[in-house]
Formats: C-alpha cells, structure tokens, sequence
C-alpha cells in the first residue's frame, strides 16, 4: 500500500517535537523559547503543451526556534527533526542569543491568550490528505481534454499540500492543527494569440472540477483569438475574480500592517474611508469559505479583522511585537521570526454583491472586461500605485456586451483609487491563492482604471 | 554521500528509469537585520534533504524527502519512478536528453574570508554602525540594514556515472534610508536595493564600505522629499548599472530562457516573444548589444562548476552584435533545436526540481567611453539610479521600471534630482535604441538574489555584470 501525502501530517507528532524544543532550549539557559514546527508533504503536477511535463512531490519539515536571553534575541532554523539535530539547533540559537544586542522594546514572546488557538476542523479535507499522482494527473487529463474539444493547448498545475503546524512556547502556548490546502490552474492557448485563464482553490482536492476549468480557460482562449490594439487611457472596467485577488494581496502587502502603519509606509488611518461605500474587506482564519487556518505562527488565535468596513479603514493586523509596541494584542497574524517586514492578513475575503457577473458586464457602456493581471508591483507604496500588465482574455465591451479581444495593456493605478470607483459587486466569489494564504473575491465592475500602455504583437 | 546516492540510483533504475539523478543538498543560512538602530532580527538556518529525478517511459518524475536514511531513499526513489509512471500517461512527446561526458570533480566558490567564521558581532557591530549614521540624519523616518550569507554543499550523482561536488558560498548586505511626508514615501539604498550580493566571503562586505555611504543615502532619500516628479516625455536616457542589471535581467534574461519559448512556464512566469525561428535572424538589439550568459564569471551569482544536470559551467552568446543567437538551455530542451545544454538547469534547494534559470546574464563592456564619460558626452538626458519598482508583460516586451532617483544631465554634468522617475517601452525597441555602452572601467557583476520561477515557486540567484548605457527616444515619467 503507497503512503499518501497526509500521512506525514501529524500535528500531535509536530506538536511533540516543538515541546521537546522548548523543553531543550530551556535546559540551555534561555529565558524564553518558542517552536514552529511544520512537516508533511507538498506535491505538484504541471501540464504544458497538453502534456504533463513535470510531476514532483517532496516530504518536508522544519523547525523555526525563537529565543530570547532577557531582552537578546535570536532565532534559529532547521530542516532536522532527529534528536541530534534538535539539539544542534537549540545550541545555535542559544549562541546567537549571547552575542545579539538587546531589543530595548522586546515584548516577550505570546501568552496563552483568552483567545483560544483550538485547531479549524475546516482546514484539513481527507481529499486532499489522500491525494496521489493518479488523482493529480486525472485532474491534469480532465483540462486537457477539454481543451482538445476547443482546438486549444492546455498549460498549467494541479497542487496538494497536505501539512501539520505546531506551536509551542516557553509561557505555555500549545497550538497544533493540521491543514490542507489544493490548486488547479491552467492556461488555455489557441490559435491566434487567444489565451484563457481558470483557477479554483480548496482545502479538498477532489472539489476540484478540472474539466469545468479546462471549458472555461479553453472557451475565454478561443473568445481572445486575433485581440486587436486599443489606445490606452482611462476605460471603466469590470475585472473578473482573478485580477480582484491582486487588488486584495496588495492592500494587504502595502497596508493593513500594524507595522507598516508604525512605520507611516501604510495609507491606513483609523476611520478614514480610502474606498467606495460598496467594499468591505475582512480578514478571518475560520471561514470556511477560504483556506482556513486556526492560528498564527506565534500560535495565537487568529481573529477575524474587518479590515475595510463599507470603505472605511476598522481594523489592522498585529503580531505580538506590534501589538505590544502599539498597546494594543495580537490578533493573530504573525510570520514566522525573524520577520522585519511586521504582520499579514493571510485570509482575506471582499464581500460580495448582488450583481451576477453578466449584470456587470452588461453596466459598461463603453469598458474593458479583465481576466487577470500580471507582475504586478509597487510604483508608489503609500498610495498602493500599482503597476502591471492584462493577461489571459482582455475584452472590449460596448453597450454592455462583448465586442472582442484586445491585445494586452499596461495600467498604473492607484487601487485605492480604483476601489473608490466601485459601482457593482458580482455575488459569487471565488477562493484563490492570495500572496500568503487564500482569497475569497468576488468580481467588481469599476468606474475607472487607467491603462497606461500596451503591449506588441511581436 | 556515495551510500544514498547509489542506493537512490539503483533503487529508480531496477524500478525502472532510462536515466536517474540525485542531488543532495545541504544549505546553510544566516541572516541579520537592524531596523531604525534595532536589532531585529538575527537567524541561522540550516535544511538538508536530497531529490531524486527520473526517467520512465519517456516522462519525468522526481520526489525529494528531509530523511537522509537509506530507507527514506529506497522510498523516494520508488516514488519518483511512480510519479513518472503517472506523468506518462499524459506525454505526447518522450522526453530525449543530449548527450554530455560523465560530470566529475569538485567546485568550490574562492572564499578569502568565510562569512560563517566571522564572529557574529562583528557582522552585527558593521551594520548597526551604518544604520546609526542613517539616523542621526535628520528627516529620516526609518532605516533598514541588511546582511545574509548562504552557503550550499551539493553532492549530484547520475546514472550515466557522474559525480559532482561543489560548495557554493553567496553573501549580500545593504542599506536602506527611508524618509516620508504625508503620502510621499522616499528610500535610497546602498549599494543596491535590497543588499549588493555577490559569490565570495565576507571580504565582498567589508569592501563596500557601508558605514562610509551611510549618511549619503540618508541624505539623498529627504532630498527626494522635496525634488519634483519627473515630467512626462520622450528622452534620452542613461542607465546607471544600478539599474541596467535590472532592464538585462527582465528583457532580455527571462525572454532568453527556453522553456519559456516551448511554453513550460505559459501558466506562471509566462513565454518569450524569442522563438527558436528567431536563432540568428532577428535583430534584437543595437550593435553595441553583446550578451553573453556566463557561469564561469568570477563573482556572480550564477557562477558554478556544474548546473544540476551535471553540464559543465560554460559561456553562451545570447545576443552578438544586436542579433539574437542563443538560448538558456537544458538537455532536455537544447536537442529540440539541434543544440547541447548550455548548463543552466538550477533547482533551488533539494526539494525542487531543476529548471533553466539565468547564470550570469553580461551586457559586455565596449570599449572607448567609460560610464562617466558617456554621462559628460550627453547634451540632454536623464540618468536613472538604482531600480525601485519593475514589471514586465508575460511575453516580455512591454515593460515598465521605476527608479530611486533621476538625475538631469545637460551638456554632459548631471544636475537636478526628480523623485518618482520611471521609464516604459518594448524591449527590442529599447535595445535597438543604445548608443553608448560604459567600458570595462565601469563594469561590474551585480546580483539578483530573488528570481522567481516555477510552480512551485523557486527563488533563483542570479548575477548580471554590466558597465551603465545609453538609450533615445525612450518615453518618461508615467504618471498615474
């Protein structure tokens, strides 16, 4: 009988590695000790050209020990899980602690918190936990072979991760949960420069409806053949859920930090309204809806944050540092140490509307319909002006309906300035893979968006 | 090492592989930041774990595990030869590999000063010296001071007979000023945003002199505050080194790649405007333009013994005298057209697979003008330092980059400071418009420590030796 990928995902296994941990940096002298322990398996197969071209699945885990020597702080990683290897770690940790400088400000690492870090049975699907290389490459087959019946080429990936996480620290922390997470992505490609994008993300694999994505990829692949040029310059738009998710990791990379908004690199101000009426944002590790998660990697509980309530700016995420330079608690949203760049909120969700993305398309007059973006970065941080490219199925639509493809465009916007200028919200949303976690996004229609220039033909 | 890596190797081909590799890697890690005077945070890392990739029937398969026991490789094996079985009932076409000498012998970065065995508080002392001169400038809202050093022993075993190993060392560090009024967020870095990063000891560090650019940057970030927006336009531009790195490693390094071409990224990173029709007949770029992607370079990021397939380092044309010539390649996709690897499969860690990544992808010098001298020979430019913001179509032609500062030239002396510079164009067009290339006096290697590619995502390290150029008619300033 072949393992499956779950088998190595057991969090009372991780959990006990990370006491024994703390228990040996302890014995070492230090003061504090917190253990991350993250093991299991990740395994991905990718299609191109209609045929899987590589197939890979590892078995993995790791150790991230935090210490701190009174107010000196160090930490310390490692790929072993033996007994040698353990103490090896503790003992450089422990060195490094000696020699560091004092973190004047040092807030001491969490305490068990009112909040309780139980684990989110949502996390984890048995679906996923059993995958195989069989399941992945049928997944594979299903897009293909709905690409053949469109005359396109298939190109993508089919992910199953299936992983355990663990926290325990010196003040009696203990968290442990095991998650799940699966991805299917493809990439039509026809003839005459048609492409298509699909995505679908689960905690489950097997929710997954390959054939269902390859219909679609493939039919937005044929609907873009032969995409013609369009002068750049402000159209209203309706972006589709796969160009929304860029629009939340942004907000979420440049913004809702407690640290960025410490640093005054962030547009967050408490109660100021930086988006339309129309758009709430939460952050909350329980939905179901999204890829769960119970806890951070301090292993305190998550919270859910209304990040952006009706446009207004309501909550920020912490970690403990944060919280405790801020007088504020941790709300659940650190990264593993060292983490200079401050806390995440790695669960974001966009309300939804009431529009079906027909009735979207169906309000412009004159606009571009957006599949997705692409590498999209900061031009101008604070103002979350953002740069980046179309891709995969860019459409003009006139009196509120498909008119035909156009070749791809550059846009330089400011996302906040593009949230301003929602007027409908599509009721479905999707779950996709966000910067650091999961997203859910619905798909929005906006009043403006500046393209700022176009891509060639050659 | 030969234990695991015989009994990977045996185990894949009595199951069944044409051909099978083993890499075994162990990676060491240590890290330092200090933030506005802090010390926040200090780490050692350390993972070890090998891979296994095989051939069946034509198709790939690889699986890689943490357990170095003979067990773990008996198991790993089998799984790989089991992924590939799978892989197989998909293929259309059978993988076929070039053929290449058995790779044998050991590679070693030349190190003067170990970065490991430099005590830490020496490190620690080094940059918290700098970061304290940033902040006793005033206006500075917050600082940032980086040092990381990476050190990988990698064992690679073939069935054809090969057996490498090589022990890489890579070391990076910088500094970060950051000065902000209301929306307007300025930073200047040295000497590169996000550390100056090179393969070499901690000799590399001590050479770049952090402590004595410190209160420079400081003060050139709250000029910016105050300097205007560059207007919009059409320009002649100068790319400092600071910046061209960047335009080559976009441009022309990823369009480069062959995968890209045959669409094995299409769903990620995306293809290549470069098809093979295009080997020695397109006109890429200006005469001037020699690009040459080269791992024997001495310093460079993508500078090895052997890539993970076992192909010796080597140097290939790309791009000569502004034609397109050559490609990144693999044994794997090199055959497809009618050429060997070029040795550019790189896997970053154990537990990924190789992919063809950039080496050292070199804009060589020319000869006559040094960067300067092309500066004093500009009548009306603008000269952009150090890249701040990057992004480029997933064909790679239409690409837009922004840079921390912009400096006005007339009549050959640089002048007025512009905040927010940007620039944005299509990537041959660009090339075909450089007039001047800097000299070897000016050249030299810069790093690109965090190239992503491949699902799952790999951090690739990259190096890309340039000397500064001049660009026409190349549009400014996009405004939002």
């Amino acid at each position: 009988m072949q393992r499956t990928q779950g088998a190595a995902a057991d969090p009372e296994s991780a959990l006990r590695i990370a006491e024994e941990v703390v228990r040996l940096a302890k014995q070492a002298g230090v003061t504090e000790a917190e253990a991350l322990v993250v093991s299991g398996e990740s395994a991905l197969t990718r299609f191109a050209n209609s045929e899987v071209h590589q197939n890979v699945a590892s078995s993995e885990a790791s150790v991230n020990l935090r210490v701190a020597r009174g107010r000196r702080v160090a930490v310390a990683s490692s790929g072993r899980t033996d007994a040698e290897g353990l103490r090896a770690l503790v003992e450089r940790a422990a060195a490094i602690a000696a020699y560091v400088e004092e973190l004047e400000d040092w807030a001491g690492l969490p305490e068990p918190g009112a909040t309780n870090a139980e684990p989110v049975e949502a996390a984890w699907s048995d679906g996923t936990g059993g995958a195989t290389p069989e399941l992945r490459a049928d997944g594979a087959r299903a897009v293909i072979a709905a690409a053949d019946a469109e005359g396109v080429m298939a190109f993508g990936s089919f992910s199953t991760d299936a992983e355990a996480f663990a926290v325990a620290n010196s003040k009696g922390v203990r968290a442990a949960e095991r998650r799940t997470t699966s991805q299917l992505l493809t990439v039509a490609m026809g003839p005459d420069n048609g492409t298509g994008y699909a995505e679908d993300c689960s905690v489950d694999a097997t929710a997954i409806d390959g054939a269902a994505l390859g219909r679609e990829a493939a039919e937005r692949a044929r609907a873009s053949a032969s995409p013609v040029d369009i002068e750049p310059g402000d159209y209203p738009v309706v972006l589709n859920h796969y160009a929304v998710v860029d629009l939340l990791d942004m907000l979420g990379y440049l913004g809702f930090s407690a640290l960025a908004v410490a640093e005054d690199r962030s547009f967050w101000e408490a109660g100021k309204q930086v988006a339309s009426p129309l758009v709430t944002i939460t952050d909350d590790g329980r939905d179901p809806a999204g890829l769960p998660m119970g806890f951070d990697a301090e292993g305190v509980a998550k919270q859910r944050l209304s990040l952006l309530d009706r446009g207004i700016c309501r909550d920020l995420a912490f970690d403990a540092q944060t919280a405790s330079r801020a007088g504020h608690h941790s709300t659940g949203h650190g990264l593993p140490a060292p983490n200079p760049y401050g806390p995440f909120p790695t669960n974001m969700a966009m309300a939804p509307g009431e529009a079906t993305t027909d009735e979207l398309i169906g309000g412009l007059e004159r606009g571009l319909l957006v599949t997705r973006f692409h590498y999209t970065n900061p031009v101008y941080p604070k103002r979350v002006v953002i740069t980046g490219m179309t891709r995969d199925g860019t459409f003009l639509v006139e009196g509120g309906r498909i008119v035909g493809p156009v070749r791809n465009l550059r846009f330089t916007m400011s996302y906040l300035d593009a949230l301003g200028g929602v007027e409908a919200i599509s009721r479905d949303r999707r779950c996709l893979r966000g910067l650091l976690g999961g997203s859910v996004v619905p798909a929005v229609r906006l009043s403006s968006f500046s393209f700022t220039g176009a891509t060639r033909a050659e | 090492m030969r234990d695991l890596t015989s009994r990977a190797l045996d185990t894949a081909t009595a199951r069944g592989a044409t051909y099978a590799d083993v890499r075994v890697v162990r990676r060491l890690e240590e890290s330092i930041t200090v933030k506005s005077t802090r010390v926040e945070g200090v780490s050692a890392g350390e993972t070890e774990g090998f891979g296994v990739r095989v051939l069946v029937d034509g198709a790939w398969g690889f699986a890689a595990s943490h357990d170095l026991s003979a067990a773990e490789a008996d198991r790993v094996a089998a799984e790989a030869v089991r992924i590939a079985r799978a892989s197989a009932t998909t293929i259309r076409n059978r993988v076929v590999l070039d053929d290449r000498p058995p790779a044998r012998g050991r590679y070693e970065t030349p190190v003067a000063e170990d970065p490991f065995a430099v005590p830490l508080d020496r490190k620690i002392g080094a940059l918290l010296d700098a970061d304290r001169a940033m902040n006793a400038v005033k206006g500075i809202a917050w600082t940032e001071s980086m040092y990381s050093a990476q050190r990988e022993e990698k064992t690679f075993a073939a069935s054809d007979g090969s057996y490498t190993e090589q022990r890489i060392t890579h070391v990076g560090s910088g500094l970060e000023a950051n000065a902000i009024d209301g929306d307007e967020h300025q930073r200047r870095s040295y000497p590169d945003n996000g550390g100056l990063w090179g393969s070499a000891g901690y000799e590399f560090i001590r050479a770049m002199d952090l402590a004595g650019n410190a209160e420079r940057v400081a003060h050139e970030a709250v000029e910016l505050l105050s300097a205007p927006p560059l207007p919009s336009g059409m320009r002649t531009i100068l790319l400092h080194p600071s910046q061209l790195y960047m335009q080559v490693h976009e441009s022309c390094g990823h369009p480069s790649e062959l995968d890209r071409a045959f669409g094995t990224e299409a769903s990620y990173a995306g293809t290549s405007f470069l098809m093979p029709g295009m080997l020695d007949n397109f006109r890429y770029g200006s005469d001037l333009c020699d690009i040459v992607a080269d791992a024997t370079a001495p310093g460079g990021l993508g500078t090895f013994g052997w890539d993970d397939e076992g192909v010796a380092a080597q140097q290939v044309p790309l791009i000569k005298e502004g034609i397109f010539v050559g490609y990144l390649s693999s044994r794997e996709t090199a055959p497809r057209i009618g050429r060997q690897s070029g040795g550019a499969m790189r896997a970053d860690g154990w537990n990924r697979i190789p992919l063809i990544r950039m080496t050292n992808v070199n804009l060589l010098p020319k000869p006559g003008m040094s960067f300067d001298d092309i500066v004093a020979d500009t009548d009306d430019g603008l000269l952009f330092e150090t890249n701040r913001s990057w992004s480029i179509d997933d064909r790679r032609l239409n690409f837009q980059f922004g840079t921390e500062v912009v400096r006005e030239v007339r009549n050959g002396r640089v002048g007025r400071l512009f905040r927010n510079g940007t620039y944005t164009g299509i990537t041959y067009e660009l090339w075909r418009s450089m007039d001047a290339v800097g000299d070897a006096s000016s050249w030299r290697m810069w790093g690109t420590p965090n190239c992503g590619k491949g699902e799952p995502t790999q951090t690739g390290h990259v190096g890309h030796g340039v000397s500064g150029a001049r660009f026409r008619n190349v549009r400014v300033g996009v405004m939002s």
